[in-house]
């Protein structure tokens, strides 16, 4: 790579050739504003349309101003960020954007979080000139299970698109109408839910204005908490504690477990329990299922199939359900551990506990929008009555905290309610990529081999390469692992399993890059990838810590197992943890 | 004897077709068919006076002819020699008969050069182009040049792109020749979208092989086998003879593998557009044609680097193609001698508006304004004093009197503060209000608008909302200094050629007509009387007799009056229908 030599605001600056106009600003400590643009570098996740024009700088000798994110430095150009011909443009066109946008912030869901509404005062907007007789672009409000588009806030900043379309291949939005209408929508104007839309959330992870937001839930929480004839039990998935904090002001990967379920206790739950340990469980059904798979195979069943799929992530089952239908018996059974611990919870706890079925209130705190979908599905209720009742957000949880005047950051930490707060390590690490597949190794290792697996932590399924692999030693037998997160990179393994070229017996997927942790209802990163590494690591440093560290070691599973379910993918566990999948290639319709 | 009928679009909507038939079925009465031919043509450019029909070989002109006409002029002309008086062209200011073409005003100073064959041989026949000398440019270029000295003939001759922006073609194809692919491709660009402007369609229509033959020797010259002729399906003629082109050039072995024997192979396809404006900017229909929306993104990179399906990509537009069969004939030199210094050749205009001889005219480069209007246009229709005359389509300027005398070329009509832009030529009379015109060109662009930079999604939006309010008599003097202010910004942060062009007739109508835009803000006035919101009509008391008609035709009963007594209009209840008016027989009713 060649050097350039340019001059920025007077400055002189060195840059690899290549490099944009912005980001040799950013070397010289000069902080150009953009809205659309954003860069999520360690996920390869670049979305830069040039479409706001915030970003404009005046280059000498060009007849135009330059979008900074997106022109490349040359040799000897001499760049203005703030002359008064760009401060100008800038304000006008962010004047222009915000002519087109609902004033109103003060009941917005997205206030103080809004990246549009951090422009308007960085730029010093005080007012909007010609608002009197400005027309606003209005479209109609679509809610589906998980997300609400509000489109009359949509900027066409195109982040959801680039998320959805080139990062998910997912293709449920794309930009829509022409000229002032335009607007990202699906095709022909469907709703979302009409869509091939899999609920995961990261359109609104990306989402700088209140367009995009979470259905939200928290006043039915707070209903049932209000209600004494109800038992209200909580589950947090484990991504949660690795990002909750950061709505508190706390740095990003700073763990608030303790605080996280003392503060639940102050919000009045009556059970403060972990989905972590839903997920010791769910590695006990996986490990189990895989091993008797692999076995059927090397014992030359034609019928075994594999590799075998993860199945804990819900936007990735509505991923395959819809794309690959035809694979539907090949994921494993075994239900998400949000599901194990609803079904477990209303059956094995409420017996125990002489609580009746209808007077049981299942919250999950989950990190996710797609698992707002996945308790409401059908098959995951008995009678009725759903197995999970409500699932909310990291970031609404955040918000129910702080309506309960709770000081998060003083709160004391304490520890969850047993019987189902007990989980080890592997359960942990659920939240991030390649976590899930880890935690499955540990177990079906010991298990396959009857040894103890001495060294528990397997590097080379860690990182945030988009697909990784990895061979294990299974005492002689090489058990050949893939891990692919983002939607996109698990369209690319989903296709070799199609064609029956996959050379993998396991395989992990995770719909959100980055796995839980960059889930679509956690705390907004607002284009810092930093932030999902820093909780990945958190999560790391949770299982370090544990003394128990293999899901079958846990001993509330051991009882779970002995005084319940018998023993894993027994007739008892598949009725109650496992499930079946359906083919959605037809929910799709152009019907409004 | 040949008798050559217009098939042009415009001159078919008249019955052109019919003509024919007739023609033919006469001649064939009288056993004439086998000695006299009837040939449909392209258009002749003479649209005003449509459908045409020549007389070969003593180029006798017909206009307005009708298919009754057609028993005439085979009785008339073809048995007995005599012209059809009545079918013959009258100058309308000498009230002369005009018979010849050659003498008329209208094409004594026309150079036809991209249009030579237009109206002159039959499309739909190969053989007639090839009479013409046509596919011999490509067959000595093929068979005795290298490419690099085609493409050095071309960069010798000046020709520049005719789509509007006017970059140098020979550079063009040098510089999409010079990047290494292992494909590229050679696209014409015919998605012709000013409104009023057809002479890419009317080449299409009447000589589809020059651009054939262009296309390929392109190919030749940058190492490609491929075309596109992008073109909106709106021009349903061009289409069809475009089809019947490439299969005749098929069939001939003018296009497809080893032309004329040679190694060279190139074969074209046709992609059709939807009618957005925006897909004529190269790379906007770029996406068209690749299955994305018709969306431009920034250039860098340039098609000559990465274009179609990221291979290098040469984009020409239709006239410019025209006009390269005949430099290669013809030569560099006898090419570069027409024009001025930096504009070489002939440009085709599309002549509209208030002028009294409407149609397709080309001139060389270097011609002025008032030639054209007031002498091949024959002046402004009904008597009435010129004003200002819109070049280069809706993102063009509207200049005046005091530019009639420049010399028409690229960097004239910019310097002018307008644009070449496709060659619309729109003429507006005395009685044009120029604030309502820049409000007509805006709705335009925010029709057309992609909406994908928020400058000219948002932006044009804001500027046609000021000048309606304006036209509407809203207007306050710091508007104009807004108007002006969001039309600069615009111009500078759009991100492709729309949005930078889109103020333009803003910008000029204020600089050329201020005092109109003033009257508007300040005095409430209108001064052409267009804007209905700011007329009064007014009955002068003298002239009215008190006869009541225009009492009893005001729809609204906004005229009061005895009878014999002058009446009187209630500008409050007042529509401004202007019936009174049109009833009034002493001229007693005037808008004020």
């Amino acid at each position: 790579m060649s050097k350039i030599k340019l001059t920025i605001d007077n400055r002189q600056v060195e840059v690899e050739s290549g490099t944009t106009i912005y980001k040799a600003a950013r070397e010289l400590g000069i902080d150009i504003p953009v809205l659309c643009y954003m860069d999520l570098h360690d996920l390869n996740i670049e979305n830069k349309p040039a479409g706001c024009r915030i970003c404009v700088v005046e280059v000498e000798g060009r007849r135009n101003l330059a979008p900074s994110c997106s022109t490349n430095c040359e040799e000897g150009m001499v760049v203005k960020s703030h002359s008064v011909r760009v401060l100008n443009a800038r304000r006008t066109v962010m004047e222009f954007i915000l002519s087109d946008h609902p004033k109103e912030c003060l009941t917005c869901l997205k206030s103080g979080h809004c990246e549009l509404q951090d422009m308007a005062v960085k730029l010093g907007i005080r007012e909007i000139p010609g608002e009197a007789i400005a027309e606003m672009s209005t479209y109609r409000l679509d809610t589906s299970p998980s997300i609400v588009r509000n489109l009359d806030k949509c900027i066409m900043c195109r982040r959801c698109e680039t998320m959805c379309n080139d990062i998910q291949t997912v293709g449920a939005l794309s930009a829509i109408h022409r000229g002032f209408m335009a607007v990202v929508a699906p095709a022909f104007e469907q709703n979302l839910e009409h869509s091939t839309c899999t609920y995961c959330g990261q359109c609104v992870a990306v989402c700088p204005t209140g367009a995009l937001t979470e259905v939200n839930h928290t006043n039915e929480v707070l209903r049932h908490l209000a209600d004494p004839s109800k038992t209200v039990v909580v589950q947090t998935a484990p991504a949660v504690r690795a990002a909750l904090g950061e709505e508190f002001g706390m740095e990003p990967g700073e763990l608030v477990t303790g605080k996280m379920v003392s503060a639940l206790r102050s919000l009045g739950f009556d059970f403060v329990f972990d989905t972590d340990f839903a997920a010791d469980l769910t590695i006990m059904e996986e490990a189990t299922e895989l091993l008797s798979r692999l076995q059927n195979h090397l014992e030359g069943d034609g019928t075994a199939r594999l590799p075998i799929l993860t199945s804990c992530c819900p936007g990735w089952v509505n991923f395959f359900e819809t794309n690959f239908p035809e694979l539907k018996d090949v994921p494993s059974t075994a239900k998400s551990p949000q599901q194990m611990f609803g079904a477990i919870a209303k059956t094995y706890f409420a017996e125990k506990q002489n609580i009746k079925r209808e007077d049981m209130i299942v919250v999950s705190v989950m990190p996710c929008l797609a698992k707002k979908y996945e308790c409401q599905r059908e098959e995951f209720s008995t009678d009725g009555n759903p197995d999970v009742d409500i699932s909310i957000s990291t970031r609404e949880l955040a918000a129910f905290i702080r309506q309960a005047n709770i000081d998060f950051k003083t709160l004391p930490d304490e520890e969850f309610d047993n019987p189902m707060g007990e989980s080890t390590g592997a359960g942990v690490i659920f939240g991030t990529t390649g976590g899930v597949i880890e935690a499955a190794v540990r177990t079906a290792y010991e298990l396959h081999t009857g040894k103890k697996l001495e060294k528990v932590d397997f590097e080379q399924l860690r990182g945030l390469e988009g697909v990784r692999e990895a061979s294990i030693d299974f005492n002689g037998l090489e058990l050949r692992i893939g891990i692919a997160h983002g939607l996109g990179n698990a369209r690319k393994l989903l296709n070799d399993v199609r064609d029956g070229k996959s050379k993998y017996h396991a395989i992990e997927i995770m719909a959100c890059p980055g796995g839980c942790i960059g889930g679509g209802g956690q705390p907004f990163h607002h284009g810092k990838s930093e932030i999902l590494k820093a909780r990945a690591s958190a999560l790391y440093r949770e299982d370090q810590d544990k003394p128990i560290r293999k899901s079958h070691e846990n001993p509330f599973i051991k009882v779970l197992y002995d005084e319940f379910l018998g023993e894993p993918n027994s007739e008892k566990a598949h009725k109650l943890l496992h499930t079946h999948y359906f083919d959605k290639k037809k929910r799709i319709t152009i019907k409004q | 004897m040949h008798l050559l009928v217009c098939g042009g679009t415009g001159c078919r909507a008249s019955e052109s077709a019919g003509i024919e038939a007739k023609l033919k079925s006469e001649l064939e009465k009288r056993s004439l068919d086998q000695s006299v031919q009837v040939i449909s043509t392209g258009c002749f450019g003479f649209c005003e006076k449509g459908p045409i029909v020549k007389v070969m070989p003593d180029n006798t002109f017909y206009t307005q002819v009708t298919p009754a006409d057609a028993e005439t002029i085979v009785a008339e002309h073809v048995v007995k020699g005599r012209r059809v008086e009545s079918l013959i062209y009258t100058d309308p200011s000498s009230k002369e008969k005009v018979e010849e073409s050659a003498k008329m005003g209208f094409y004594k100073k026309q150079l036809r050069i991209a249009l030579r064959n237009c109206g002159f041989i039959n499309p739909e026949n190969v053989d007639e182009y090839i009479a013409r000398d046509g596919y011999l440019a490509l067959g000595n270029i093929i068979t005795g040049m290298k490419p690099q000295e085609a493409i050095e003939i071309m960069k010798e001759s000046g020709l520049r792109g005719r789509g509007g922006a006017g970059f140098p073609t020979g550079l063009k194809w040098d510089l999409t020749a010079r990047t290494e692919a292992d494909q590229k491709y050679v696209v014409c660009n015919a998605d012709e979208g000013d409104p009023g402007a057809f002479m890419d369609r009317s080449i299409l229509e009447g000589d589809p092989h020059s651009v054939l033959e262009a296309m390929a020797i392109c190919g030749y010259c940058i190492g490609s086998d491929k075309g596109l002729i992008y073109i909106r399906a709106e021009y349903p003629l061009a289409i069809e003879r475009l089809k019947i082109a490439l299969s005749q050039a098929r069939e001939y072995g003018l296009l497809g593998n080893n032309i004329m024997g040679t190694e060279f192979s190139f074969d074209i396809e046709l992609r059709y557009g939807a009618g957005a404006f925006v897909c004529g900017e190269e790379t906007a229909l770029i996406h068209s044609m690749e299955g994305l929306r018709g969306e431009p993104t920034l250039k860098p990179p340039f098609p000559s680097e990465s274009g179609y399906n990221g291979k290098p990509t040469n984009v020409n537009n239709v006239e410019t193609l025209a006009n390269i069969p005949v430099i290669y004939l013809k030569g560099a030199k006898w090419f570069s001698s027409i024009g001025t210094e930096k504009s070489k050749g002939t440009k085709v205009f599309a002549l509209a508006g208030k002028i009294n001889n409407v149609g397709l005219i080309e001139v060389p480069m270097g011609t002025t304004l008032r030639e054209v209007i007031f002498e091949i246009g024959g002046g402004i229709k009904d008597g009435k004093k010129f004003k200002s005359v819109q070049t280069g389509g809706p993102s063009g300027g509207c200049l005046t009197e005091k530019h009639l005398d420049t010399p028409i070329d690229f960097d004239n009509l910019i310097a002018a503060g307008s644009m070449m832009g496709s060659g619309g030529m729109i003429v507006m009379d005395e009685d044009d209000c120029m604030v309502s015109m820049a409000r007509y060109y805006l709705e335009f662009t925010v029709e057309e608008s992609c909406g994908k930079c928020a400058p000219c999604r948002i932006g044009n939006k804001r500027l046609h909302e000021l000048l309606d309010h304006i036209c509407k008599g809203n207007g306050k003097l710091e508007d104009l200094d807004r108007l002006v202010n969001m039309s600069n910004v615009i111009k500078d942060t759009s991100l492709c050629g729309l949005g930078q062009s889109s103020p333009n007739p803003v910008l000029s109508t204020i600089n050329n007509f201020k005092d109109e835009y003033d009257a508007h803000v300040t005095d409430k006035k209108c001064p052409a009387g267009q804007c209905r919101d700011l007329m009064e009509y007014f009955i002068i008391e003298e002239n009215c007799v008190g006869c009541t008609a225009c009492a009893r035709v005001c729809p609204v009963a906004a005229i009061t009056g005895e009878r014999k007594e002058p009446h009187l209009i209630n500008p409050a209840i007042c529509i401004k229908c202007g019936a009174c008016m049109e009833k009034c027989k002493f001229d007693a009713i005037i808008i004020q």
